[in-house]
């Protein structure tokens, strides 16, 4: 399994890569293994603007469904276009083409409230 | 009950294959070894294997074991002949079901019952509670291994490793004979996928030998091991129940839709509840329904009617790899309980509206 050093991660298992005031989140390698096949994200927050921890979403395997809980307070700009017709892409490329949504972060003092990828790995103990 | 978990016979091959493992009904089974989707897909197209190891294996015996089992179970037993397999449930005294279960006849005073791992205690005692006819009882569930071949090419890969014909063993048939060099495997043309196939028992000591055959003679067939995950959509694909989500203590057996296996023909624990319950009505089905609008019903999520009254519940619910819909199975009002009908799944906040469908949902 890999685990980026350029992204952050939360203990559920969400990561988020920051790009200016932006940001995109997904799930991790190890959520989407844990998860299995993925086959819906359920996402209809775009617009809204979500707290720390708040769920964003659900994400829907083929034995069970999990929520989505955003890394940061801020609003959804966008979900991936591309997990309506290929929810799958979580699952093969869960940092890249996988990503969840695209937000704006209201509050840049959360990220370093965030586990780095060493930190993420010792939590999986990996 | 017991806080430690048990482990089949092959659970060391499970893990040096890569499968996930997760706690089941006591025991630490493989739930997917790649992906179930791509499990299920196997099953349905070609050939997989299931260790259902966990599975409880009671034998009943002597001149009186008919008599416990035809008091027990709600199907007719007296219908069966050595070599002939039977799906039955156990009424529980109070209108719900103790569990289900297959009933094989070994001979005219041996008979098999294959239960639910999770309920292996749970039975035994209540068997045993009702045993007032002096047969004899046995529980050999911890000595057998049972491996369930099942898919379209199931077939012709056991045959590679027996020269027991399987051509004539009919659906809910089985016979006895060598398989892999292991004598006296009970060879059962049953499963719980509609795919077709076999179910293979063998003492826990033989079960490896027989799993490695099975692998090396699979290969051009492209067989793999399936976990718990894809045996669950599978199963969920022809309607077929599962104990703790779809029956369970609550449930009786004609709402169940197992009317099929309730015979009022003889006397067996509940028989004049539930013959009273079937002249007087029932209040509610266990029906197949697709959800017409995007999303997955799971288990527990309340089944509304178009004003958002709770007027039923999921109790099974996923996305049907084969037919790409998503469906479920729940308890509804009887007058709701028709295909065609609309109802609507209260999945997580949202009403989503759905239709009553007939079973199965996969067609072969």
């Amino acid at each position: 399994m890999t685990f980026p050093e350029n992204l952050k991660y939360t203990p559920e298992h969400e990561w988020i890569r920051v790009e200016g005031n932006e940001a995109y989140v997904g799930i991790s390698e190890f959520a989407q293994g844990e998860l299995g096949d993925i086959v819906f994200v359920d996402i209809n927050s775009v617009g809204q603007e979500i707290a720390k921890d708040g769920v964003f979403g659900s994400v829907e395997a083929v034995k069970t469904v999990s929520d989505l809980f955003l890394p940061v307070t801020g609003t959804i700009l966008e979900v991936n276009p591309a997990l309506n017709n290929a929810p799958e892409l979580v699952n093969s490329d869960p940092y890249g083409e996988g990503w969840m949504v695209k937000i704006s972060i209201s509050d840049f003092g959360q990220l370093s409230g965030l586990m780095d990828s060493a930190a993420y790995k010792s939590l999986l103990g990996v | 009950m017991t806080d430690t978990i048990q482990k089949t016979a092959l659970h060391a091959v499970h893990q040096s294959l890569g499968a996930k493992m997760v706690p089941f009904a006591g025991f630490d089974m493989p739930v997917r070894y790649s992906s179930d989707l791509d499990e299920h897909h196997t099953v349905r197209k070609g050939v997989g294997v299931f260790d259902v190891s966990h599975m409880g294996e009671f034998w009943i015996m002597g001149p009186n074991a008919l008599d416990l089992i035809q008091w027990v179970t709600s199907n007719d037993a007296s219908k069966l002949t050595p070599g002939k397999v039977q799906y039955s449930c156990l009424p529980n005294g109070k209108g719900g079901i103790v569990d289900d279960l297959l009933v094989y006849c070994i001979g005219t005073e041996e008979y098999m019952l294959v239960v639910n791992a999770s309920n292996i205690e749970k039975d035994w005692n209540w068997i045993q509670s009702q045993n007032r006819f002096g047969a004899k009882m046995e529980n050999f569930s911890d000595n057998i291994s049972l491996l369930a071949v099942q898919g379209p090419l199931a077939k012709q890969v056991i045959q590679k490793l027996t020269d027991v014909e399987l051509d004539p063993i009919a659906y809910y048939n089985f016979t006895k004979g060598t398989v892999a060099g292991i004598e006296n495997v009970i060879i059962s043309n049953t499963g719980y996928t509609g795919a077709g196939g076999f179910e293979l028992y063998v003492p826990n000591d033989k079960v490896e030998i027989l799993w490695n055959a099975l692998f090396s003679a699979g290969i051009p067939e492209g067989i793999k091991p399936i976990g718990l995950g894809a045996r669950d959509t599978l199963r969920l694909e022809m309607g077929f129940c599962l104990y703790g989500n779809d029956i369970d203590d609550s449930t009786n057996p004609l709402e169940a839709g197992l009317g099929w296996i309730t015979k009022f023909t003889k006397d067996f624990v509940d028989s004049d509840y539930l013959k009273k319950l079937k002249e007087n009505g029932l209040s509610r089905k266990l029906v197949g329904f697709e959800l017409i609008e995007k999303g997955i019903a799971r288990g527990h999520y309340p089944v509304k009617n178009q004003e958002g009254e709770q007027i039923g519940m999921v109790t099974s619910g996923t996305i049907s790899p084969s037919i790409g819909k998503s469906i479920g199975l729940a308890y509804v009002p009887v007058d709701l309980s028709k295909p065609g009908n609309r109802i609507f799944i209260d999945v997580r906040g949202r009403l989503l509206e759905a239709e009553v469908v007939s079973l199965p949902f996969y067609k072969s």
